[in-house]
């Protein structure tokens, strides 16, 4: 039987490389070419490299730089629309956006755990983000100045994740493409409800008809500006396609967008702020203008309109929310104490004995009235009557 | 801080009748939070009636290094399969 220490489905964070991972100490070339060998063999063959496989090195970078920087995007994505939930103008409006904005955060985790078994830790990537040396989706550093924009976040913004998202979920690294799966199935309540608000708004007044063009007017072009640069200024594509991390180019992807949404802008009965807008026959695909690179380079260089006001108020709430975490662990540290006095082991007995509902935490009923007595119980009371 | 909280494996069952299958993974201070936390991540949409969740680090794991040599017996064995016999035409319920 074969046995090992290390987590098989996660790793731990802050762990460094996995014994098994890319590089092993000592590897002759002849083994890093069998390795390699193999590796491009799973990739060429639709296998998925799953977390203790060997791989290159500079795979799980971009997978690394990649995934942390999709999750990012999730968690700073929060903010835009969470700017609006106290100013739903509706119940039914304000459940929906709350559920959405959660829905963000559960994205965001799901990610932060798949870059977590390429050996990287949680804490690091946090760090890296709120010292900005990881980035994130240069389209939340635009403010939500209307309740239209929710709308257009929704339809547009999302509408054009998911196109690159799909093709994500027959990404080569297992963990990865598992998490877009589930990303992507929920994804498209949020693209959803964002048509349907704007429908609303745009089969309203004047005024909330206008409201919502001004937000498809100001959304559209930075939304164009997601699937990153053009083919040929593209630093990582070309690799990321080989190893199957892509499936298709961003201008591919962007196209695809395009022709979605002109359809879909046409049933809403509102405009996209192109002029050079055209069905081209012969490809068969919507003409669409020249993108503003000059504005997306300047975005991601840190000078959005937002950009300063996102990360402050990220790294704000890590810091507010130290002492919860900090709680927590006291917590659970004494819960450990109490449960366990005989047993070294920290945290051991919580999986031993069924867990308790937090309802019924021991410091809030006699011992006496524990559901299952345990063998240590004497002890256990021991502990309480001495705190 | 999240990085001191130990790494925990989700198994959720998605309804009764199925086993439970793992979902994911994620960080908690004790079983209770993490219970707590696999809840609000992995079952936001009633995706589940019960739920697991085992510290990452009591899975015990084959080696990837070694996985073919370690699932080698089963390979030679092709009679452990039903579609090993011949079975005469017409023969029914076989």
């Amino acid at each position: 039987m074969s046995s090992v220490t290390t987590p098989p489905l996660s790793r731990r964070a802050g762990e460094g490389k996995d014994p098994a991972g890319s590089a092993p100490g000592g590897a002759s070339p002849e083994e890093e070419a069998a390795l390699q060998a193999a590796f491009d063999a799973a990739v060429a063959a639709e296998e998925r490299i799953e977390p203790r496989d060997w791989m290159p090195d500079a795979y799980r970078a971009t997978l690394v730089r990649q995934i942390a920087q999709h999750a990012h995007s999730e968690i700073i994505g929060m903010q835009p629309e969470a700017n609006w939930i106290t100013r739903a103008p509706s119940l039914r409006r304000k459940a929906i956006l709350m559920a959405k904005v959660q829905d963000e955060a559960g994205h965001g985790l799901y990610l932060y755990g798949a870059a977590e078994t390429l050996g990287t830790g949680r804490e690091q990537l946090l760090d890296k983000l709120h010292t900005g040396r990881q980035k994130y989706s240069s389209i939340f550093n635009y403010p939500t100045l209307t309740w239209a924009d929710v709308g257009a976040i929704g339809w547009l913004v999302d509408g054009a994740a998911i196109t690159n998202q799909v093709p994500l979920c027959r990404c080569s690294y297992g963990p990865y493409a598992r998490a877009m799966v589930r990303v992507c199935k929920e994804e498209s309540f949020h693209q959803r409800q964002g048509y349907e608000l704007l429908l609303a708004l745009s089969r309203g007044t004047e005024a909330q008809h206008a409201m919502a063009q001004d937000a498809v007017d100001r959304w559209w072009w930075p939304s164009l500006m997601m699937f990153g640069p053009p083919d040929e200024e593209s630093a990582h594509s070309a690799r990321s396609m080989e190893w199957k991390i892509k499936r298709h180019s961003n201008d591919e992807l962007r196209q695809r967008f395009v022709d979605i949404c002109v359809p879909q802008a046409e049933a809403l009965d509102l405009t996209l702020p192109d002029p050079d807008l055209r069905w081209n026959e012969q490809r068969e695909h919507w003409d669409f203008g020249t993108i503003d690179w000059q504005e997306f380079r300047d975005v991601l260089a840190g000078n959005g309109p937002c950009n300063e006001q996102r990360l402050h108020q990220r790294r704000a709430a890590h810091e507010d929310g130290a002492w919860v975490r900090e709680a927590a662990a006291a917590h659970a540290a004494k819960q450990a104490a109490r449960a366990t006095p005989p047993d070294p082991a920290p945290g051991a007995a919580d999986t031993k004995t069924p867990p308790l509902p937090a309802e019924q935490a021991p410091q809030s009923r006699p011992p006496e009235h524990a559901p299952q007595p345990r063998a240590d119980e004497s002890a256990q009371r021991g502990v309480e009557h001495s705190s | 801080m999240s990085a001191d909280w130990p790494l925990w494996e989700v198994f959720v069952r998605s309804r009764r009748g199925l086993s439970h299958t793992h979902a994911g993974s994620l960080h908690a201070p004790d079983a209770q939070m993490a219970l707590r936390n696999a809840r609000d991540l992995f079952t936001r949409r009633s995706e589940g009636v019960s739920l697991w969740v085992v510290p990452s680090v009591e899975i015990t794991a084959s080696s990837p290094d070694e996985k073919d040599p370690f699932f080698a017996p089963a390979a030679d064995k092709p009679y452990r399969h039903p579609t090993f016999y011949e079975v005469p035409e017409g023969v029914r319920n076989l």
